[in-house]
């Protein structure tokens, strides 16, 4: 089992400096929007907090959401969420496998029943019994469902955990759900993006452990200081978007000149997401700023948003009806004209003279 | 059905949906109205039409005498709302891309500011007739349902698109699905009702001009 001491007394052993430590909870501070002297709180609360045991589920996913966080550029701050939590089952990271691996997420969940955080990258697969993805012989959705009913709180890793995600789009094969459409009796707090950005992740861990609670969500479950303004409102191109100056090929003088990438297809304007202020590699840049624009990622069903490199204004699929419809529309129209001109023939040879007679009679 | 789930419908189905509707109702009725014909004209015409058609589609865009002094509400605001509606429509950025999308063509927009500010004004001078419709007792007296609905159905589009723009009232992504959502409900309904002048506009000028001047008023 692993070590469930302090975090102070863990990062000591590792040789972290308490001014890195500091400066690292200076950062999750003005990254969560708080006020200066909050910095110090999570500093206090976290060098005191006993590590929680964290439960790692993946499901139907693509790693890229572990990628995300252990592969950023190290060390990092990111890096440090593995000082901050007992890890006791991940699949992909720890080294027990088959038997030895199933039997440290069943004693981390019977010896902190009611106090594990469950975090979940994946979607979860529901169409012919679950079938389409099982760890150890059982179904996902018979593993999230045990694992669910002693956690504290889930976090849902990644736009498939949190929205479904890839394995949802059309036609969703798997019949894949998100984690909040089977746990309904849990917190959950969605951490989308595919895969979402490190500090984030860090950061509402950090949260979790400081205040004790889930962070303010928006009405996606998604905490709202990373995910409470969209990329377009952040992004520093913003201003050509409103001087009317957009690129038009991915090689023209606009891009060179750094213009606006709506035309492209760029997805910021309806995406919520950190990148624009947080970005990636450690705080190098983000996709606009490399060139290219937003795929709207931590969304849900951003797969099936209309093309990548639609416009956000253009039509999301192709219009089928418009050929039909314009030829029903003449068809309709010339059997309406022969009615009328059918009706006037009509009315033009029952018309009769009227003579003096008729009027006297 | 989240926001963003309903923006993609709209964008999608909808849209396609909206479409199909207006370009059957359009071309019904203009099958219908063209196939209409006029009686036979025995009389001999007083005078050669001319150019009389093509000058009153000019004309009737010009306050006929006294009546700018009679009904300057309805002219100005009337000149103001047509050529920012028209601004609006068809020179913000985001539009022409979607005619582009649609059709290929493209020009150049103007910017948002500019945008922001004819819509604004655009908003005003329809909210400004809207009053003088309900103020002035005879124009009361002859409206009638339609006229409100079309008014609503035309200022919506408009309103919801700035909401849209400037983040109010609902999330961007929310209201950008009511703007759509909006100009779809008029697409349908636009081919049906007094809206689809905007369609048959010059050509009934055209023929009220030309028919005066067989008549005898050329202009």
């Amino acid at each position: 089992m692993a070590d469930h001491g302090t975090l102070e007394q863990r990062l000591a052993q590792q040789g972290i400096s308490r001014r890195a430590f500091l400066k690292f909870c200076t950062a999750m501070a003005s990254l969560m929007a708080l006020p200066p002297g909050s910095a110090a709180a999570i500093a206090a609360a976290l060098a005191k907090a006993k590590r929680p045991s964290v439960i790692w589920l993946s499901f139907q996913e693509c790693t890229g959401c572990t990628e995300s966080l252990t592969r950023s550029h190290a060390p990092t701050l990111e890096s440090l969420i593995f000082d901050m939590i007992s890890l006791d089952y991940h699949h992909t990271l720890q080294a027990a496998s088959g038997f030895a691996a199933e039997k440290s997420r069943t004693d981390a969940m019977q010896e902190f029943y009611g106090k594990y955080l469950l975090i979940v990258d994946g979607s979860i697969p529901t169409k012919d019994g679950g079938i389409y993805s099982t760890i150890a012989g059982r179904t996902n959705l018979d593993l999230l469902q045990e694992a669910a009913k002693g956690a504290a709180a889930i976090i849902a890793i990644g736009t498939c955990a949190s929205f479904g995600g890839i394995p949802k789009a059309n036609p969703n094969p798997t019949g894949a759900v998100a984690v909040s459409d089977i746990v309904k009796d849990k917190p959950i707090i969605n951490i989308s993006g595919c895969p979402p950005i490190p500090a984030v992740i860090t950061g509402v861990l950090a949260q979790y452990l400081t205040f004790g609670g889930l962070p303010e969500l928006d009405h996606l479950g998604r905490p709202k200081a990373f995910y409470g303004e969209t990329i377009h409102d952040r992004c520093y191109r913003r201003p050509f978007y409103d001087q009317g100056k957009f690129a038009k090929t991915f090689d023209d003088a606009g891009a060179r000149n750094g213009w606006c990438l709506f035309e492209l297809g760029c997805k910021g304007p309806t995406t919520h997401n950190a990148c624009a202020t947080t970005k990636w590699n450690g705080g190098t840049s983000f996709p606009i700023e490399s060139g290219h624009g937003c795929l709207g990622c931590s969304e849900p069903d951003f797969w099936d948003a209309g093309g990548f490199y639609q416009a956000l204004s253009m039509p999301a699929t192709p219009l089928t009806f418009a050929t039909g419809a314009a030829v029903a529309g003449a068809a309709i129209g010339i059997g309406v004209s022969l009615a009328n001109r059918a009706k006037k023939s009509a009315a033009k040879k029952a018309h009769q003279a009227a003579t003096l007679d008729d009027l006297e009679k | 059905m989240n926001e963003i789930q309903l923006l993609t419908w709209v964008r999608g189905p909808g849209l396609n949906i909206a479409i199909g509707v207006f370009l059957l109702g359009t071309i019904w009725r203009l099958f219908e109205i063209y196939s209409l014909g006029r009686k036979q004209d025995i009389a001999a015409a007083r005078a050669r039409a001319g150019a009389s058609g093509w000058h009153t589609i000019f004309r009737r865009s010009l306050p006929a005498p006294g009546l700018m002094q009679r009904s300057p509400i309805s002219y100005v605001g009337g000149y103001i709302f047509h050529v920012g509606l028209a601004i609006v429509v068809f020179l913000f950025a985001p539009h022409i891309m979607l005619v582009q999308g649609l059709t290929g063509l493209s020009w150049p927009g103007l910017p948002s500011p500019v945008i922001d500010g004819v819509t604004v004004i655009t908003l005003a001078a329809m909210l400004v007739m809207l009053f003088d419709r309900i103020n002035r007792p005879v124009k009361r007296f002859l409206s009638t349902f339609e006229d409100y609905a079309t008014w609503a159905l035309t200022f919506l589009p408009l309103l919801t698109g700035y909401l849209a723009v400037k983040h109010l009232l609902l999330p961007y992504t929310a209201m950008l699905a009511v703007h759509i959502l909006s100009v779809e409900l008029l697409l349908i309904v636009l081919p049906f009702c007094k809206l689809f002048h905007a369609v048959t506009v010059f050509g009934s000028r055209w023929y009220n001009g030309n028919i005066n001047g067989r008549r005898g008023v050329p202009v």
